[in-house]
């Protein structure tokens, strides 16, 4: 199948890592942007391919989760089994909240103001439930089980969560290479002239939505999974909705490679801002934004895009050099 | 000759402006059947009505026997009804040939069948040389064959073409015309709102009239332009009369 060669080597390559280094500051850097490339994922199939910019993917986020530690503390059901129900609820949040945005014709910032109007909701109702721990928050059980989907060594999670970048790339590229990818983009360019072609515009989104929501779930159940406890604000807070916005925006909207290169370059960035300034708070939300002003002024198609630029251009002023001398 | 679309007694409302008022007017298979009139006669509105962008207040739509009044845009296109829009409304970041597959890929849920078919679909309407262009790039005539190519793509059995000449300079013209005629003897049935009267002669077979929401006349192309109710549509009440003088004296 075309392009999946370059997904690949990404992932060997990356796969090596661990092999070299055994340091848990590196591993749980990595870990943390590979985190965000897999979130950013999702927000990059709703927002970079169909257009649909949401403000609000903690709201999938938070529920896979919720809804992974929900189920091992409160009904001892088995981490993998959770994880994977714990998708499938981000999913079902996802088609939901879709359905009421779509079927009532919200676009553009409507839309972004609403997804997060519904992660704030999601947020304030986990702060005061009982069942999600209110205020306390949710601690999940030490089990350094495989079976229990915990592991003594880091490296084991961090293939883990490689392997869930490494599918959702793979899922991009198929979907950017379907009739459903086709739909989604024509959508994104203009929902008349798609609907006029018979595209069902709704469906379309509705279904963008339900992966994109199912993507950054999963990348909930593994922050569930990794760090062992969670709370209103880490779930549901705003911090994920922006980085799953940045990390794609960084790194190229609508390519399949955007969120991963945003993600590295977002997190290093941060890491860089923590140990140059020591841990003033929130500092690093101030330079993602100075970063965020730069990308949208100079390279509105994110890291992705100026390489391609940048490519083009020096081709073509060979081009033209040939050309201008003859 | 059998009947492919029919609108019964259309007309819309918006708010005080009644746009369509009561119209009728029947396409007949194979044919090439213009709509005319002048600017703000609701043309567009009504072409909007029978695509599904908007519902009637009253009347009906029946297609190919079918009353499809209401029914979405999307479905509408999979009964094999294509448009084009007055104001062109390409995939602006997309090439030429990612812009007609959108349009191929109704009936083909392969890719590269898609691609393949928006090719064929680029050369028949002249876009053959373009097809690796961003759409954005074309030029006004390059995007309103753009229009024709996705609204063919989707293999419609009724094509309705809102001014695909307008903006044209009369060598474009010239060129489109035969476009236009193919597509027609391929057996696609043409409805087409047009201001480019030199074209409504020579392609349309069957004219209707539109003048502030009502179909005022109908007939042959001929007989319509000699038609006083028309001319003084166009030009002012009691200008027929004014010219008929003038001829006579």
């Amino acid at each position: 199948m075309k392009g999946l060669a370059p997904i690949l080597f990404a992932i060997v390559a990356l796969a090596m890592v661990p092999l070299i280094t055994s340091s848990n500051v590196v591993i749980n850097f990595l870990v943390m942007a590979l985190l965000i490339a897999l979130v950013g994922q999702g927000w990059n199939l709703l927002g970079g391919y169909g257009g649909q910019y949401s403000f609000g993917h903690a709201a999938f986020f938070g529920t896979g989760a919720y809804v992974t530690a929900i189920l091992q503390m409160r009904y001892g059901i088995n981490a993998w089994v959770g994880f994977v129900i714990g998708i499938a609820a981000g999913a079902l949040v996802g088609a939901v909240i879709g359905l009421l945005i779509f079927r009532a014709g919200l676009k553009g910032s409507y839309f972004a103001l609403v997804t997060l109007a519904f992660a704030e909701v999601l947020r304030i109702v986990a702060s005061v439930a009982p069942i999600t721990g209110a205020g306390v928050g949710t601690l999940l059980k030490l089990d350094l089980r495989p079976e229990a989907f915990q592991f003594q060594s880091r490296a084991l999670f961090y293939w883990i969560i490689l392997a869930m970048v490494g599918l959702s790339l793979v899922l991009t590229r198929l979907i950017e290479g379907s009739r459903f990818g086709a739909y989604l983009v024509a959508v994104r360019e203009n929902e008349d002239a798609a609907s006029a072609l018979g595209v069902d515009a709704t469906m379309v989104k509705l279904c963008a939505m339900t992966i994109s929501a199912a993507m950054t779930a999963a990348g909930g159940c593994f922050y569930a999974q990794y760090f062992l406890f969670l709370d209103a604000g880490i779930a549901y807070g705003p911090w994920i909705s922006i980085e799953a916005l940045l990390a794609p925006i960084i790194g190229g909207v609508g390519t399949v490679f955007g969120p991963l290169l945003g993600a590295l370059v977002v997190k290093t960035l941060g890491e860089v801002t923590k140990l140059m300034t020591g841990d003033a708070p929130g500092l690093d939300l101030v330079i993602y934004g100075g970063v965020l002003i730069l990308v949208v002024a100079f390279a509105p198609r994110g890291i992705a895009g100026l390489f391609a630029d940048l490519r083009q251009r020096f081709g073509f002023s060979k081009i033209g050099g040939e050309g201008s001398r003859g | 000759m059998a009947e492919l679309l029919r609108v019964e007694n259309v007309s819309k409302r918006f708010g005080g402006l009644l746009a369509v008022d009561r119209a009728s007017f029947v396409a007949e298979t194979g044919r090439i059947t213009a709509l005319i009139g002048p600017n703000g006669a609701g043309k567009t509105t009504l072409f909007s009505i029978i695509t599904g962008f908007q519902p009637p207040s009253e009347g009906h739509i029946r297609y190919d026997g079918v009353d499809i009044t209401g029914e979405p845009p999307h479905r509408l296109a999979r009964r094999g009804i294509a448009r084009t829009f007055q104001i062109v409304q390409p995939f602006a970041g997309l090439t030429v040939r990612e812009n007609i597959a959108v349009g191929a890929h109704l009936g083909r849920p392969n890719r590269v069948a898609a691609l393949a078919a928006a090719g064929d679909v680029a050369r028949e309407v002249g876009l053959g040389e373009l097809l690796d262009r961003s759409a954005a790039a074309l030029t006004v005539a390059g995007r309103k064959r753009l229009e024709l190519a996705r609204a063919l793509a989707i293999e419609p059995k009724l094509l309705l073409l809102d001014e695909v000449l307008a903006g044209l300079n009369p060598s474009e013209i010239r060129d489109m015309v035969p476009v236009i005629r193919a597509i027609c003897d391929r057996g696609i049935t043409i409805v087409m709102i047009e201001h480019v009267m030199q074209a409504v002669m020579s392609l349309a077979e069957h004219v209707f009239v539109l003048s502030e929401g009502r179909i005022i006349a109908q007939g042959s192309p001929q007989a319509i332009a000699s038609d006083p109710k028309v001319v003084e549509a166009y030009l002012g009440h009691g200008a027929a009369s004014r010219m008929a003088g003038v001829a006579h004296a």
